[in-house]
């Protein structure tokens, strides 16, 4: 299959959560959409996310308006898709403070992060304990974040694709990129794939949302964009009745989300699901690909649970698994067209927070495509802003 | 000498147990069938494969729950009960 | 057992041996007997696994190779292997000096390492669903066994046995024997292929002669044996009272017009086995899917796994009864102990092992021929009949997540529908699943996506607490991992 006759507008490559909101939003916006996906949709690090909608933890910057114009898309999609079909859950998001020094801190980060308009309160430990009876005793204070939201990710990404291909979009999976297709101007004009049946997908625009191979298909375009991978996992626990009601982490994940350190980190988040399970994460380290289980990892995660809520020492431990964030250096995820590749646009290293940030990233690429003034401002997202930085 | 049976509770009822017999087989040799009610539909289940393989028999000992029935060797005295759900509603807040 | 000076935390052997049935109790003697440090790490209570399962005290009366048996528990003592029961093995790490396996006893943390670990960790009864599977008094035949052997309790009064393979013989024997009304046996297949396999009954004989034997108890006790039939569906809804019959074509569809209710109180179910295959995947031991469709890990001659410094035996490596894992188990003792010590094995006692691996193998093969399991049985499912037993997913939600959500395989309906994902993490459903799921993609079940149901980093159900707390080896040691 090629299309001879109707050659669509715009061929993702991944149908991760980015790749398959960047579809939802592109047929919403009434262009042609193919997807090529190398192994199944939402297979890869979809698979192993939480699927936070925060914007708790982003520090005043280009990446919390992002963070806010998603969670306001987010909204409004899990209306169209039915919220219950991709367990869209507005629980809100609970940071606790350890010490009078992190509490401090953390009232400094609210009061920055309520003037980009983030809903942010500042509480004690009186109603900390009201909004997680569970919580440790210990905590000083924290802050309440109701915006905060999830929703299940592989659900959330069936339905997004189900959603565009009725209107109109085709998806590969089981379809891996081998090269570029570019015209004699040299700008992109579709792909060759490993595929007998699709063998060439061309299109007038390439969107790259390969996730953590984002980086090599970039290498493959001539245009690259570091995207690495930061492996972390997720402890489940047996299924209880609601115990925890927020996504509840403490203060000190934040200094994490953003460090630069090559070391393994652990901060750990502590959420309940509507399947009953408890989900425990977020280790974040600097190890390539590299599949093995690290017991010490687990047991830092666990240990670091049970310090937030004591009563998960008796709690049975059931499943990890674990994944790989794709991260850029800077820690800002790469949203637009790339002058250096005229006709291939990025919408990839959105680090641990792809789920979240993948309503706007699809909705601001849409409005691009269109010709529509996008609602931020993209240049932060750049596509060639590291060559800058090395230059 | 084969020491003599002795006997534990289920659900309130004394039920007669030999030395080295597990909670279910005690219970099953007693009549009973299940001592589970499922989390979602309140299904009731009891033994299925009955060598700690599929986790289908969990039932409530000494007010610990989660414990599989075909695997757990009953003591004189044990206080076993039909777990209900995740079997762990102390939680609940 | 006494605590040896091996015992003390922080000691490494040359080798642990995971699980204590026929495979794992000849490995342990033979390396043992090569004068290999070894441990023999266990669940259960009692050495023996679920073939020479027994209570305290039985010194089996209704056991085949019970001198064998015997002879190996006493050889585990006299070559001084450690024996460790009530271990619950949650994780296998490999480091840079070894293994370190990780268990719990009564929930607390257990650590022991060794040089090299033979992974015996034997099958349960494989699955199929169908309408009222999950019903109280709907059993696998390998629990009704184990009632009647391991506690002499009968599973119920009017038992039907039902499925396919040579096992549904010895425990309907057993039941008639100890006086349970057995109302028949119900054979899926039609084991007549052995005819076209002369050589592999030839070298067999001793085994055919079992299975006659039990046919001739069941024949006795006037127990009906019918092939090419089984059970469809159980009634009831606290406890069962009764069951449908069904006579099965080729494919395992059922014969119009040839459903019958049947009187019972209880059934007992079994299509073959599935291995326990989690600590090789771990491990990250290269796998393959057997001529039964299960999968297994692939092994060399010397019953190496692809990672250096794993040994497979029994069933783990590929289905094929209690005699084969023996002889498995006992090369693999002999190869570990002479890749850990240098203690050459004797090169005859080498040679027969070999000669009969290589007839128990042919037999095995024979008998997966005898008794496959076509894809008819997913006919036998309504939309609401559950399919992951955990999660109460049924096998329309499965359909679902295929036709609807777009999922190709079974990894992917396990996130959308989340069979595999409660307590048991796929151990009963995972199968059933991967065939649905295959089907209803247009494809046969491949081992990748056997693979994606039989993933297990945590093999074993533990307190966060007691991960937390770490190994019990006082940390001198940490291995290198």
């Amino acid at each position: 299959m090629t299309y001879p006759s109707s050659r669509p507008d715009v061929l993702i490559v991944g149908a991760g959560v980015v790749g398959a909101a960047c579809a939802y939003a592109c047929t919403a916006a009434g262009l042609r959409v193919a997807v090529v996906e190398r192994g199944a949709a939402g297979g890869g690090t979809t698979s192993a996310g939480e699927g936070n909608i925060l914007v708790s933890d982003k520090e005043p910057g280009p990446e919390l308006d992002l963070a806010l114009l998603s969670s306001r898309r987010w909204r409004e999609i899990s209306e169209d898709l039915g919220g219950g079909t991709v367990e869209y859950e507005a629980k809100g998001g609970v940071v606790v403070a350890g010490s009078r020094e992190t509490a401090d801190g953390l009232l400094r980060l609210t009061a920055g992060q309520r003037a980009r308009g983030v809903d942010a309160v500042d509480i004690g430990p009186g109603e900390l304990s009201e909004l997680e009876p569970r919580v440790t005793r210990q905590a000083v204070g924290g802050a309440f974040y109701p915006q905060d939201a999830q929703v299940q990710p592989m659900l959330a990404t069936a339905h997004l694709l189900r959603r565009a291909r009725q209107r109109g979009a085709v998806v590969h999976t089981g379809t891996g990129v081998v090269g570029f297709v570019r015209d004699r101007r040299g700008a992109v004009t579709g792909v060759r794939t490993d595929s007998a049946e699709v063998p060439v997908v061309s299109a007038r625009w390439v969107i790259n949302a390969a996730g953590t191979w984002a980086g090599r298909l970039s290498r493959l375009a001539g245009a690259p964009v570091p995207v690495l991978p930061r492996k972390g996992y997720v402890l489940v626990t047996e299924p209880l009745p609601r115990v925890v009601r927020h996504k509840v982490y403490t203060a000190e994940y934040l200094a994490n989300v953003a460090s630069s350190d090559a070391g393994l980190e652990t901060s750990v988040v502590v959420e309940g699901t509507r399947a009953g399970t408890v989900l425990i994460g977020a280790s974040r380290e600097r190890v390539g690909f590299d599949r093995g289980v690290s017991l010490p990892v687990l047991r830092t995660l666990a240990a670091q649970a049970i310090g937030l809520f004591p009563f998960l020492a008796d709690v049975l431990l059931l499943r990890s698994y674990l994944g790989f964030r794709p991260y850029c250096p800077d820690h800002l995820p790469v949203i637009g067209a790339d002058p250096r590749a005229p006709g291939l646009l990025h919408a990839c290293g959105h680090e641990g927070a792809g789920v979240g940030l993948a309503a706007a990233t699809g909705h601001l690429l849409a409005q691009h495509l269109t010709g529509e003034r996008p609602d931020l401002d993209l240049t932060p997202f750049r596509p060639d802003r590291f060559e800058e930085a090395t230059a | 000498m084969t020491p003599p049976p002795f006997a534990f509770t289920f659900d309130g009822r004394l039920v007669r147990a030999e030395p080295g017999q597990s909670v279910a087989a005690a219970l099953i040799a007693a009549g009973h069938r299940s001592w589970r009610h499922t989390r979602a539909e309140g299904r009731p289940r009891g033994v299925f494969c009955g060598i700690g393989v599929c986790f289908d028999c969990l039932v409530t000992i000494n007010g610990t729950p989660n414990h599989r029935a075909c695997l757990a060797e009953v003591r004189p005295g044990d206080v076993v009960s039909t777990q209900e759900g995740a079997g762990r509603d102390d939680l609940a807040c | 057992m006494t605590t040896s000076p091996a015992e003390r935390p922080g000691t490494r052997y040359d080798i642990a041996v995971l699980g204590a049935g026929p495979a794992g109790l000849a490995a342990a003697v033979a390396a043992a007997g090569q004068g290999a440090g070894t441990v023999l790490i266990d669940a259960g209570a009692r050495p023996g696994g679920q073939y020479w399962r027994h209570r305290e005290g039985d010194e089996g009366a209704l056991h085949h190779g019970w001198g064998h048996f015997r002879r190996l528990r006493r050889g585990l003592s006299a070559h001084g292997a450690d024996y460790r029961p009530g271990h619950c093995v949650w994780h296998v790490e490999r480091t840079e000096a070894g293994f370190t396996v990780h268990a719990t006893r009564e929930g607390s943390p257990r650590t022991v390492r060794a040089k090299a670990v033979i992974v015996a960790t034997g099958a349960y009864d494989r699955q199929l669903p169908f309408p009222g599977w999950t019903t109280p008094g709907v059993f696998t035949a390998g629990a009704v066994q184990a009632l009647l052997k391991g506690h002499g309790v009968p599973a119920g009064r009017r038992i039907a046995v039902a499925g396919t393979g040579p096992f549904l013989l010895p425990v309907a024997a057993g039941l008639a024997e100890a006086g349970v009304r057995v109302v028949g046996v119900f054979e899926a297949g039609l084991p007549t292929a052995f005819g076209r396999h002369p050589l592999a009954t030839l070298r067999n004989l001793p085994k055919l002669a079992e299975g006659a034997g039990y046919l001739g108890t069941l024949l006795r006790h006037r127990v009906p044996y019918r092939t090419r039939t089984t059970v469809v569906a159980a009634h009831g809804t606290a406890t069962v009272t009764g069951a449908t019959v069904a006579r099965l074509d080729q494919r395992w569809r059922i014969v119009p017009g040839s459903t019958r209710e049947i009187d019972c109180d209880t059934v007992a179910v079994g299509y073959g086995f599935t291995p326990q295959t989690e600590i090789p995947l771990q491990l990250g031991c290269a796998m393959r899917r057997d001529a039964d469709g299960s999968l297994v890990a692939r092994v060399d001659a010397r019953q190496r796994a692809s990672v250096d410094g794993v040994y497979v035996a029994g069933e783990a490596c590929g289905v094929g009864g209690a005699q084969l894992s023996a002889v498995e188990g006992e090369l693999a003792g002999l190869h570990a102990a002479y890749a850990t010590t240098g203690s050459a094995p004797d090169r005859r006692r080498l040679a027969g092992l070999l000669r009969r691996r290589a007839a128990q193998r042919s037999f095995a093969a024979a008998l997966h021929r005898a008794y496959p399991v076509p894809d008819g049985w997913q006919t036998w499912l309504e939309r609401d009949t559950t399919v992951c037993r955990c999660e109460e997913v049924t096998a329309g939600a499965i359909r679902e997540a295929v036709d609807d959500l777009g999922a190709t395989d079974p990894r992917a309906v396990k996130l959308y529908a989340r069979p595999g994902m409660g307590l048991c993490q796929g151990r009963v459903c995972g199968y059933a699943t991967t065939c649905l799921v295959a089907r209803a993609t247009g494809r046969r079940p491949t081992a990748d996506d056997l693979r994606g149901m039989a993933t297990r980093p945590i093999a074993h159900p533990l307190t966060l607490g007691a991960l937390a707390a770490g190994d019990d080896s006082g940390g001198d040691d940490s291995g290198g991992g």
